[in-house]
């Protein structure tokens, strides 16, 4: 069985975000770091391959990315990924990476393949979805738990008030969310230096169209100043509701 | 996966300075430390107890003899790795990087550079991932800065060594499986044995009451004619250069380690200053804070630029010994005096358990004194631009 796990690179998530005017991310300064949803599925796809070694025979990581997004996909590789994938392209917009992914995963097979329910930077929540469609495969969304079980793959599903177990045939993509691994592994140091001679495949994008285009970031307005009032000055607080906020 | 508020001072972006897998390497143990170190460390500091279910996960990650080959089970890293492996434990505890320290450079390296091919196979890997545990006997009772002076010799009893004297301060003694001991031969040489415990004569007893590295056992290691068979002695030893170069890798681990403690000091008073208010205003906002603070981030980017500088020299393997003695005796100065200066920053917060310094200010009391004295390094430059030494 062949595993494929989607990684984003994306700021760490504690990051301040700035724009450059309103519509490029100032990248000045950010750590980026492997989407927290494809580090926790890189996490359970090494779990079950350290768990089935005879059943899980390889695990590839894929990122659409630049060279920038080489030291996320080198910690793939140093937390337990075999062998990786860039497909060397700017990841403009959902669509895109989605086509790109699915141009990779058709000429390659894999029978497992996770996609985290949404990656930290644009909370898009989409790219699983649509790579499902373009591929014309079975999915499973909001995916919690996953095991091997007397050789079939059982999934699990958070629904409302439970848990569904599913028994899903192969190939099938994962979208995953909380709950399919506790913590995210933490690369060994030997681990690291393997993965200095792990390959790491380059390919050249498809030629693909964004659907979407970027208008505007606007930043929320700043928190004005908190004002008190009593109840003396109460009808003061009627005619601030009423003229400055115009809430009433 | 960054969960922590900390927020690693990098004035000189030093960051740059360092490889893509540097920071790989760095951040995965900043990240165990959170998980694993900082949830708990308080409370074994208090308690004065070793967490020792750190030692086994510690062999897990891999910082145990990350510069030795990985065909010994090392990971076969360079030292500026090393170093920042260090700095990343010692953030969490001295105590805890003194293990990594004692594992690593006072005993792995020891049987890696001295032992024989036999001893190398049979100790190293298990060493690497914690199924065994070292310690390093080298001060005596009455011979700590003169270890040439030693008391404790071997004699050849035809089919084996018999072992007579005493260690003392010696870090994991109570938990160790094995302890790289320095005795003088027939001749006075000075030789390294591989003492394994359970061997009739040899014990070790604990050192009770510090107020330092109290996450950490501490003890003394007593050999009453222990017989040490003869292919435990570590072949290339030779007198009082073997120790002292393992005590030079255990320096330099140091100069970086103190790094990791002198940024948690001044990355919690920092903050501190920008949350508390006295007289309506933020407390950084006063000169004085301000002074405190802008000295410490002065400090820290020299120290870390002396760190980084050393860990080229040392894997272009042109450092010397007297290299390493600046930059220890520089950066645990640095780190102690941060932690003090930071503990005035939060007041009588600072004394209590809610906050790292105070636990960091005792642990470094014990790190400038040990692997040669904060004096002692002194005289080592001295020796060295005026060559003499003053310590003869």
């Amino acid at each position: 069985m062949k595993i494929l796990v989607c990684i984003s690179d994306v700021p760490d998530t504690t990051t301040k975000i700035k724009f450059a005017g309103n519509k490029e991310l100032d990248k000045a300064g950010i750590q980026w770091i492997i989407n927290p949803w494809d580090e926790l599925s890189l996490t359970r796809a090494i779990e079950l391959k350290e768990a089935h070694p005879d059943k899980i025979e390889n695990i590839t990581v894929i990122n659409v990315g630049t060279t920038a997004s080489e030291p996320t996909i080198r910690k793939a590789l140093a937390m337990g990924a075999d062998n990786a994938i860039r497909v060397d392209s700017e990841p403009k917009e959902a669509y895109f990476v989605a086509a790109q992914l699915a141009e990779v995963i058709k000429s390659k097979q894999f029978d497992i393949v996770f996609t985290g329910l949404d990656s930290a930077d644009y909370n898009g929540s989409t790219v699983g979805g649509m790579l499902a469609e373009l591929l014309d495969m079975t999915s499973v969304s909001a995916v919690s738990g996953i095991n091997i079980e007397d050789g079939k793959v059982i999934v699990s599903r958070e629904i409302d008030g439970g848990t569904q177990k599913l028994d899903v045939q192969t190939p099938f993509i994962a979208v995953v969310q909380k709950g399919i691994a506790i913590d995210p592994r933490i690369p060994a140091m030997r681990g690291i230096m393997m993965a200095r001679t792990k390959p790491l495949e380059v390919v050249a994008p498809a030629n693909i169209d964004n659907l979407t285009e970027i208008v505007e970031y606007e930043m929320p307005q700043p928190k004005g100043k908190c004002r008190k009032f009593t109840e003396e000055n109460v009808n003061e607080l009627v005619d601030v509701l009423h003229k400055e906020a115009k809430l009433i | 996966m960054s969960a922590s508020q900390y927020k690693h001072p990098d004035y000189y972006l030093v960051d740059e300075l360092l490889t893509e897998e540097h920071k790989i390497i760095r951040d995965s143990v900043r990240d165990w430390v959170n998980r694993e170190v900082k949830p708990i460390i308080e409370e074994a500091n208090q308690k004065h107890q070793a967490p020792m279910h750190l030692m086994k996960m510690m062999g897990e990650i891999g910082v145990f003899g990350p510069f030795i080959p990985q065909e010994y089970g090392g990971a076969g890293l360079d030292y500026i790795s090393y170093g920042l492996i260090m700095q990343e434990l010692e953030r969490g505890d001295s105590a805890v990087r003194s293990t990594a320290s004692v594992q690593t450079s006072l005993v792995m390296y020891p049987i890696y550079a001295f032992g024989s091919e036999e001893q190398k196979k049979k100790y190293l890997p298990k060493l690497a991932k914690a199924d065994l545990i070292g310690c390093f006997g080298l001060t005596e009772p009455n011979h700590g800065s003169d270890p040439g002076s030693m008391k404790t010799n071997f004699v050849d009893k035809g089919d084996h060594f018999l072992l007579n004297g005493s260690k003392m301060w010696i870090t994991n003694s109570t938990i160790a499986d094995i302890a790289i001991v320095w005795a003088k031969d027939e001749e006075g040489i000075v030789r390294g044995l591989i003492v394994e415990k359970g061997m009739p004569g040899f014990t070790a007893p604990e050192t009770h009451g510090k107020w330092s590295l109290r996450a950490s056992v501490t003890g003394e290691l007593v050999f009453d004619d222990v017989k040490v068979p003869k292919e435990n002695l570590m072949p290339k030893t030779k007198g009082l250069k073997s120790p002292l170069m393992c005590l030079n890798s255990a320096r330099y681990g140091i100069a970086w380690g103190v790094i990791g403690a002198a940024c948690e000091c001044y990355d919690t008073a920092l903050r501190y200053s920008l949350e508390r208010k006295q007289f309506d205003r933020f407390i950084g906002s006063f000169q004085l804070q301000q002074k405190k603070l802008a000295e410490m981030i002065t400090e820290i980017t020299k120290a870390q630029l002396l760190a980084w500088r050393l860990g080229v020299l040392k894997n272009e393997g042109k450092e010397t010994a007297f290299h390493v003695s600046m930059a220890k005796r520089n950066n645990v100065k640095m780190a102690l005096d941060i932690a003090r200066e930071s503990r005035q920053v939060l007041g009588a917060m600072g004394i209590t358990s809610d906050f790292p310094i105070m636990r960091h200010m005792m642990n470094l009391e014990s790190v400038i004194t040990y692997e040669g004295t904060h004096d002692v390094h002194l005289l080592i430059t001295g020796h060295d631009i005026t060559g003499i030494p003053a310590y003869k």
